[in-house]
């Protein structure tokens, strides 16, 4: 590993390892697309609602159907328990999932309508955002909406001096050296674009090149992950 | 794409199909569905699980905090019941504040639990008058094919039954990030299991499928637990919706529900308590 203060993970992975995952496909009988995404202590759920008649009538847009992102944490998904319902967190992380996802999904043929896509985090160690948009994929993708490609997602980030892939919460709150630093991003599966990035921390913007390349190489193995879900879908739907 | 459910239209045929004793799903008006429990939804929580009935699926988890005790109750402890009914679970619930629905939801499972004395809050004091410990019980419904409630309220139960204490660190008087092998303060003996029956046509039926929930005509959710002598015992009830409720009615449902909580009240110490 890298030179610096942050030498060997604390759990033992190399920097470049993604946490074990595991995806499923049809989770929510009732709804149009569901999946789930699992990586260590992280596990997100995400629902998919519609295409349906958008209300209030002033909201629609005759020339697409829109896109609605809602994200939120389960009350006993961290140690501190969170109030139940919205808060200034989760809403900023729903619009800019939904701007991620907006990327990829293709609702052109169904103006006036809406389609909402429900991310909820049963339990969380850092990563609920890509986890959440890894799942969120696969739910549109198993709802069955067109999409120009898939969109994976991973956190890469920083710990002292030590570049890394898939930052865990003790990594994330690793405060010798230079601290941690935490990239949540999203390629797309297709062109290899970034369709979401955030950046919280110290990083040189050469040391964010190559941590970006690595967050691609880790997307490859979790976009497999997402396949090989979506060809077993596993629950049973109210049909 | 959605599917739009319309249960008026079916509402005949779940009536004549009652009539006969059946039901669109090939159970009896008293079957329960399957009861699945999952352990393990989370890590940072007393107690965090999973609860399927049919394709009902609900989570709930139980957290612990230390806050300072009720003026009117120093050397006790406080419990809270929250319950999200997310639209992920069903087409019908909306994003935001809690409805009528949820707030209802909530409060009956938080009195059922609270009065029959199952929470041993006496237990739950760490310093009287200063420090006491918050039991937060929070349901969060995953999916909705009928009778959340008591789905609900069962997993509530379950929940509680499994929680362990936090570790309290005395000098910060904070808790660790970690739990004891010890259960929260609960009188084992005082809890009481909550069962709905729906009037559905001429019909009494337990565990309403989502299409029997829409066209009932009334449901009565009672709350039962043991007696000193192992006998039922009801401890809490409450009617819902426009309908009216016969003589003959009442003792059909009185014992049902005895019948019922003789069949299903150890099967659910079984899974509260192991």
């Amino acid at each position: 590993m890298a030179e610096g203060l942050y030498k060997e993970r604390f759990d033992g992975r190399t920097v470049n390892e993604v946490r074990p995952m595991t995806a499923k496909v049809g989770i929510v009988p009732s709804a149009d697309g569901s999946a789930s995404f699992e990586t260590g202590g992280t596990k997100a759920i995400a629902v998919v609602r519609g295409p349906r008649t958008l209300h209030p009538q002033h909201m629609q847009d005759g020339q697409t159907g829109i896109l609605r992102v809602n994200y939120g944490m389960m009350p006993f998904s961290v140690w501190d328990r969170i109030r139940p319902g919205p808060n200034r967190r989760s809403e900023e992380i729903g619009k800019v999932c939904e701007w991620a996802l907006n990327s990829v999904v293709d609702l052109s043929g169904f103006q006036n309508t809406v389609v909402d896509v429900f991310i909820q985090i049963p339990k969380a160690d850092a990563g609920t955002r890509v986890a959440g948009l890894n799942a969120a994929a696969m739910a549109l993708a198993h709802a069955g909406l067109p999409m120009k490609q898939m969109l994976t997602a991973i956190a890469v980030g920083k710990a002292d001096k030590t570049l890394l892939v898939d930052v865990d919460k003790a990594e994330e709150d690793f405060h010798d050296g230079e601290g941690a630093t935490d990239v949540p991003l999203a390629i797309t599966s297709r062109t290899k674009e970034i369709a979401l990035l955030q950046l919280d921390g110290k990083i040189s913007p050469a040391e964010l090149a190559e941590s970006i390349e690595m967050g691609k190489k880790a997307c490859d193995d979790i976009l497999k992950v997402q396949m090989e879900a979506l060809k077993n879908v596993t629950g049973e739907s109210n049909e | 794409m959605s599917k739009y459910i319309m249960p008026n239209l079916q509402k005949e045929k779940i009536e004549s199909y009652l009539n006969e004793g059946k039901r669109l799903d090939g159970r009896t008006a008293v079957d329960y569905r399957d009861i699945v429990v999952e352990d393990g939804v989370s890590p940072c929580a007393s107690s965090a699980i999973k609860v399927s009935v049919g394709k009902t699926q609900v989570m709930v988890g139980v957290s612990l905090a230390v806050t300072t005790p009720y003026p009117d109750s120093p050397a006790e402890g406080t419990f809270m019941t929250s319950a999200e009914l997310h639209p992920m679970a069903s087409q019908q619930f909306d994003i935001g504040r809690p409805g009528i629905n949820a707030i209802e939801l909530g409060r009956v499972i938080d009195r059922g639990i609270r009065e029959s004395g199952f929470i041993d809050f006496k237990g739950l004091c760490i310093k009287e008058g200063e420090k006491v410990w918050q039991v937060f019980v929070d349901i969060v419904a995953l999916n909705d094919d009928g009778n959340l409630l008591d789905v609900a309220g069962l997993a509530a139960l379950i929940a509680l039954g499994r929680a362990k204490m936090p570790v309290y660190n005395e000098e910060t008087g904070m808790t660790e990030h970690e739990f004891s092998d010890n259960p929260i303060p609960l009188n084992k003996e005082a809890m009481s299991f909550n069962m709905t029956l729906h009037k559905v046509g001429k019909a009494i039926v337990a565990d309403v499928s989502k299409e029997e929930e829409a066209v009932s005509s009334y449901r009565i959710s009672i709350a039962v637990g043991e007696d000193e002598n192992g006998k039922a015992r009801i401890t809490a009830g409450q009617k819902g919706k426009a309908g009216t409720i016969s003589a003959d009615e009442m003792q059909t449902i009185l014992k049902l529900v005895e019948d019922k909580w003789t069949e299903l009240f150890p099967k659910v110490k079984e899974y509260a308590f192991g």
